[in-house]
């Protein structure tokens, strides 16, 4: 595919998630990171707002679900299925579980991904791996790519995951609410699938993009912290229309991100050369 | 006593040896390649032949080039100007990754996955350079560290190797793909002694089974013995190239032999005997700087006859540490960071370290 071994890409991927599996110091931050955002913080606030009752602060937040965009509010049920009324508790909860926790799918892959990228090219020169990889077969490309990929893993894979955990925690702690289990909606199908994947690859393509570049690692978690901060900032607003928006407009958004996508990375392959994995670029 | 034949001094029938040039079936051509980083000219018309089949070592200073050149000949990097040919193809082409796979490389630092066992920096390596997995591969990486003794820690992390462990384990990994080219930088260092010999020795092996090896190394000790061919590199460039014997022949070409005696006053006798250049007597003997090394034991016999009581005769060799200097003195290095000129004394040709690889 594109004149690319694809073996050797999943080659150079799959060993450096092996490097990542081995790196307890990595992984085991990010865990506790994933599990903050996607089961910790919401099973204390759902589960506090569904237990408390009708008191006058989950009035006040009820009410003030009247300012969302009126797509989302048609989403709130107002009846069970049942045809029983939904109390102010319930749609409160109903409507944090789907709105507010949309930067949780933003943020913790973003967060994970930046980690892993910013270190995996200029790793290699530091640890003298570069060298390796300079005088074997695999293509400049190709090398990229598997980097690429075994940074894009970790991120989603965690999101996936942590998406799976929050949607059984917001089933049984909001369901019985509104009359059963209703998450996920399209909605958040169609973030965590379609806009949330080219998100992630422009951000990774920019990072990946510092790691060749830069001199050491710290540098690249630097320079990558800056990068990826306004991304997430963009993907979290993109992904809170795709929450909120109706119709076509998710689908439009995430093509868009897609060919951005596509952009950043034809322009971030560049980056990876020889000469980059062997410190002696010009520049550097 | 009876007179001395020439056959009593072995040395003396390879004394007129001249070398027959390199054959022109070369798997590296180098030529005139220059190549800056920034400043810094890291190659400065740089020019290396080696023949099929052959031990060539580049020797020279640290920052002389020779981890650049290397990093020239897999095209890891590319020529400013000048070219770089390898088994006839460009490395910097498209040919660069048939190039690459036909070599196995070194390098200074071992480059290893610290995090990743042993076994699986071999099947990373063998997976990259086209071996595949499977029941195959698995023969081909237990080979590959049992010739170089570490099979047996192959499933420890990498990590928790020594340095002699790691640098055994990125030679296993250099010719796991079965590579025509070896190119090795500094494969000793950090090395024991007893694990150097041991590498030269394998390296040694290697071109006995067809394999062309290319070596840098700034230890003279380390070439002597194992090069076929040398390149003396300085600043990027190479000064000299050829067989130990013909540099030896054409910086060092004094047949010089010390002889020892008892009684100095009787190598007076030196000043009229044919076949003595010139002499340096000192006390127990004298060099004697011969036309040819067959003049030996007629000098011998004659001074026997004269009443002088022999104690030894040796020839003086040149070394590849004398033919160094001499290459460097002679191409113009600053005289304050060479050595002065040695005096000639009576030593081994060859030294330990070369011998034992042998």
């Amino acid at each position: 595919m594109f004149g690319l071994d694809i073996s050797r890409i999943r080659t150079v991927a799959r060993t450096d998630l092996k490097q990542l599996r081995q790196a307890k110091d990595f992984w085991v931050p990010m865990t506790l990171l994933g599990s903050f955002f996607f089961v910790i913080i919401p099973t204390i606030l759902l589960v506090t707002i569904t237990s408390i009752g009708e008191i006058g602060v989950v009035d006040q937040v009820a009410d003030t679900l009247d300012v969302l965009p009126a797509a989302a509010q048609t989403q709130i049920p107002e009846t069970t299925s049942g045809g029983d009324p939904v109390s102010d508790a319930g749609r409160t909860a109903y409507a944090l579980a789907v709105f507010l926790f949309a930067p949780v799918a933003v943020i913790v892959p973003l967060t994970i991904s930046t980690a892993v990228g910013a270190a995996t090219i200029v790793g290699e020169r530091e640890r003298g791996t570069g060298e390796f990889l300079a005088h074997s077969p695999a293509g400049a490309r190709e090398i990229y790519m598997g980097k690429l990929i075994a940074s894009l893993i970790p991120g989603y894979m965690t999101t996936v995951i942590g998406f799976g955990l929050y949607s059984l925690i917001v089933n049984l702690v909001v369901g019985p609410e509104v009359g059963g289990w209703f998450f996920p909606t399209f909605q958040w199908w169609v973030m965590i699938v379609w806009v949330l994947p080219p998100f992630l690859a422009i951000c990774l393509s920019l990072v990946l993009r510092l790691s060749a570049t830069v001199r050491s690692t710290a540098a690249a978690q630097q320079a990558s912290g800056l990068v990826s901060l306004p991304l997430i900032m963009i993907a979290y607003s993109q992904s809170t229309g795709v929450l909120f928006g109706a119709g076509y407009l998710p689908f439009v958004l995430g093509a868009v991100a897609w060919m951005a996508a596509f952009f950043f990375l034809s322009r971030g392959v560049r980056s990876v050369t020889r000469s980059r994995l062997l410190g002696v670029a010009a520049g550097m | 006593m009876p007179p001395l034949q020439a056959t009593a001094f072995p040395w003396c029938a390879d004394s007129s040896k001249v070398d027959q040039p390199a054959p022109p079936d070369f798997i590296i051509n180098v030529q005139n390649v220059h190549r800056s980083f920034g400043d810094v000219h890291a190659l400065n018309d740089l020019t290396i032949q080696v023949p099929r089949g052959s031990i060539s070592v580049l020797l020279g200073p640290n920052g002389a080039g020779k981890t650049t050149a290397i990093r020239m000949i897999t095209g890891a990097l590319g020529p400013d100007v000048g070219t770089a040919r390898v088994f006839g193809l460009d490395p910097t082409s498209a040919d660069g990754e048939e190039v690459r796979r036909r070599c196995g490389v070194v390098s200074a630092k071992p480059s290893l996955y610290d995090r990743l066992s042993g076994w699986d920096n071999l099947r990373y390596s063998a997976e990259l350079y086209g071996i595949g997995k499977g029941p195959s591969a698995d023969n081909a990486i237990r080979d590959a560290a049992g010739r170089f003794a570490i099979e047996h820690a192959l499933d420890q992390e990498v990590g928790g190797y020594s340095t002699g462990m790691k640098t055994r384990l990125a030679l296993a990994r250099s010719i796991l793909h079965d590579p025509d080219l070896l190119l090795l930088d500094e494969p000793t260092s950090g090395l024991d002694p007893e694990s150097a010999v041991a590498v030269l020795e394998l390296i040694r092996n290697m071109t006995s089974e067809g394999r062309t090896v290319l070596m840098c190394t700034h230890l003279l000790l380390e070439a002597e013995g194992l090069a076929d061919e040398v390149v003396i590199m300085q600043q990027g460039t190479s000064l000299e190239w050829g067989t130990p014997d013909a540099l030896g022949e054409k910086y060092l070409p004094e047949k010089r032999v010390h002889i020892g005696v008892t009684l100095p006053a009787q190598l007076d006798l030196l000043s009229s005997m044919p076949g003595v250049i010139d002499y340096d007597a000192s006390d127990g003997g004298a060099v004697v700087e011969v036309r040819t090394f067959d003049a030996v034991p007629d000098i011998v016999n004659r001074l026997v006859a004269g009443g002088a009581m022999i104690t030894s005769v040796s020839p003086f060799i040149p070394n590849l540490e004398d033919i160094y200097f001499a290459i460097r003195r002679e191409k113009g290095s600053s005289s304050d960071e060479l050595p002065p000129p040695e005096a000639p004394t009576a030593r081994p040709a060859r030294s330990r370290v070369a011998e034992m690889a042998r």
